[in-house]
């Protein structure tokens, strides 16, 4: 418990600093490389929201299936979501991007979106309100072939499910 | 539902000339010098002429066959047909004995000749192939069949044809089903389609309600089997062209995918994924057993037999990256076998079982190509911004695959087709579709 509290409180001096980072970069570098580090989408452009302040995505590097900092924070705050709305199901999707073939990609998405699954249960919400279904690379959220078009797309999204 | 296969095909073969021919080709080496062909349109008299109209609707029905010959032969890139404005011979009188001279002087080294009848609504065929150095004829062969079966029995003969003179099997009698994709890039409709090899008789097998993914033909049945996303449950189905009967493979608690027949047809070998891992399992299509063949936290996926079915290559990310692999078809003496610089996907092995096809990508380009099934030899054929899903045609000669371009930032300029190249690199050109297409996959023979 007292490591959970010491890593969020380490977890939202990163958060602050990040914002402060954003801020700080969105006027001096252009917009693209304000929305991605590394090649993960930082941006919020696709973005929907489950409830106020509750995102509904987060999003992937290239092949990887591995929850970034913010990605961890957007499940927490599902996770808080979902307990405050126990008659609420949620279906997990997966996503890739174009760049990889259509097989591989089925299976990554399934990785990604049970990445997210397995956070959300490690915060107490129960598996049998979880379902996953991998979507490869066949809804991309963004049609460009670029590689921030890519980020946006690489992504776990959380749909109600009722 | 769609019946495509009402056919009875009668072949008689009156003669074929075992002697020695002068020509022949040599496919081991690339097609540089695609040999000369001369295709006489089939000889059709006034009577057939009229039947053939009320029958199905065409003027000529002999002229239509040769084309489809002469367009067969063509896109093998083995054969230059060569223009019929030069001919100097009728094709009645060419049928009944060439004047070889007439065809030398053209520079044609073969020649094929023939005739149609229209009678009590069968239509008989008759073809012969003759060798102009020798000055002989090669082949005689005939067919009767309902008049609408006309495009088959120019595949026919151009399967004949490619044999006698390349010594192998050719691959003209045969399907290709592939999914047609409509609509933005971001709410694609995908649809299950087939059509004939040359891309004619195109028909939609599904309507688009639901997304469907990678079909793969039984190579012994008009079976198909494919990734469907039916009430939103992607799973593994099968689905009979004939009767247009569909199931569901197997009863597994999650994403079934990847699916392929083995070389008999009896199982079904695919991927399914659970908790994040996706590995590979067989389902015999007879007793419904299932085999679990794979089990690596890994992604292991798009597993195909070799043809004696004693092996099983596929792709996983075992190694951090996703590599290519081959295993015993149990499951045991997993052995990694891409090397190269990049990341390797989609292997499939030749129905010939000396090479798997593969999707290879480096800096950020797409390649198609070859390895021997120890890993060595890779050949890359073709380069590109996005292909990958390579099939093989049934003699094992010619690939099919998909190929993606590139979008601008607005998504516009997005475009999905399907090409072929053959087996050395060469003869690299676009198959014709109605809509964009995807993931095809190669049918057997039709006709033995």
């Amino acid at each position: 418990m007292n490591f959970g509290k010491s890593f969020r409180n380490t977890f939202l001096v990163i958060l602050l600093s990040l914002i402060v980072s954003a801020c700080a970069t969105k006027t001096t570098t252009p917009k693209v490389e304000g929305q991605m580090q590394g090649d993960v989408y930082t941006g919020t452009d696709t973005v929907k929201y489950l409830a106020d302040g509750v995102p509904d995505r987060v999003f992937f590097a290239t092949n990887e299936s591995i929850l970034t900092t913010k990605s961890r924070d957007t499940l927490r705050k599902q996770a808080n979501w979902l307990r405050e709305n126990s008659n609420i199901n949620v279906v997990v999707e997966g996503h890739a991007d174009e760049r990889g073939t259509r097989e591989y990609n089925l299976a990554l998405g399934e990785r990604r979106a049970n990445a997210a699954k397995d956070y959300l249960i490690t915060y107490g919400i129960s598996a049998d309100r979880i379902s996953v279904i991998s979507y490869g690379k066949e809804r991309p959220v963004d049609s460009g072939s670029n590689p921030l078009s890519w980020s946006k797309n690489r992504r776990s999204v959380t749909v109600k499910a009722n | 539902m769609i019946k495509i296969f009402n056919l009875t095909l009668f072949v008689i073969f009156f003669s074929i000339t075992k002697a020695n021919s002068l020509i022949e080709i040599d496919i081991t080496r690339g097609n540089l010098d695609p040999l000369p062909i001369a295709v006489s349109p089939l000889f059709q008299d006034v009577i057939s002429n009229k039947s053939s109209i009320s029958e199905i609707k065409i003027e000529n029905i002999g002229s239509e066959i040769s084309s489809v010959v002469e367009n067969n032969l063509k896109t093998s890139g083995l054969f230059n047909p060569l223009s019929k404005d030069a001919f100097l011979q009728k094709p009645d009188i060419a049928h009944l004995k060439p004047r070889f001279e007439d065809w030398a002087l053209i520079k044609a080294q073969a020649l094929i000749t023939g005739k149609v009848t229209i009678e009590n609504k069968k239509l008989k065929v008759e073809f012969r192939l003759w060798d102009i150095l020798a000055g002989r004829e090669m082949m005689a062969l005939a067919f009767t069949t309902v008049p609408s079966n006309w495009r088959r029995v120019g595949h026919i003969i151009s399967d004949k044809v490619y044999e006698r003179l390349t010594g192998e099997k050719g691959y003209f009698d045969t399907r290709i089903i592939y999914v047609s994709e409509e609509g933005p890039k971001t709410a694609r409709v995908k649809k299950l389609a087939i059509m004939d090899q040359d891309g004619f008789n195109t028909k939609y097998l599904t309507l688009g309600n639901e997304l469907v993914l990678t079909p793969r033909f039984n190579p012994t049945s008009q079976m198909v089997t494919y990734l469907s996303y039916f009430k939103n449950l992607p799973r593994v189905y099968l689905l009979d062209i004939e009767t247009g009967t569909q199931e569901v493979v197997g009863d597994f608690p999650g994403m079934t995918f990847a699916p392929r027949f083995s070389p008999d047809g009896k199982k079904i070998i695919m991927s399914f994924a659970k908790d994040g891992n996706s590995d590979i399992y067989t389902m015999d299509l007879e007793n419904r057993i299932v085999e679990r063949i794979t089990n690596h936290p890994s992604i292991d996926t798009s597993p195909s037999y070799s043809p004696d079915s004693k092996y099983i290559t596929f792709n996983s990310d075992r190694s951090g990256f996703q590599q290519i692999y081959i295993m015993k078809s149990d499951g045991s003496n997993v052995k990694r076998i891409s090397f190269g610089k990049g990341l390797y996907g989609t292997p499939v092995w030749s129905p010939r079982g000396d090479l798997i096809a593969f999707t290879k990508l480096h800096k950020g380009k797409f390649y198609i190509g070859v390895m021997r099934i120890d890993g060595s030899g890779e050949r890359l054929l073709t380069e590109n911004y996005y292909q990958e899903a390579p099939s093989w045609s049934p003699n094992g000669r010619v690939l099919i695959f998909y190929r993606e371009t590139k979008s601008n930032d607005k998504g516009e300029g997005f475009s999905a087709k399907l090409w072929s190249i053959d087996l050395t690199g060469y003869n690299e050109r676009q198959v014709q579709t109605e809509t964009d297409a995807s993931d095809p996959s190669w049918s057997s023979l039709l006709s033995n």
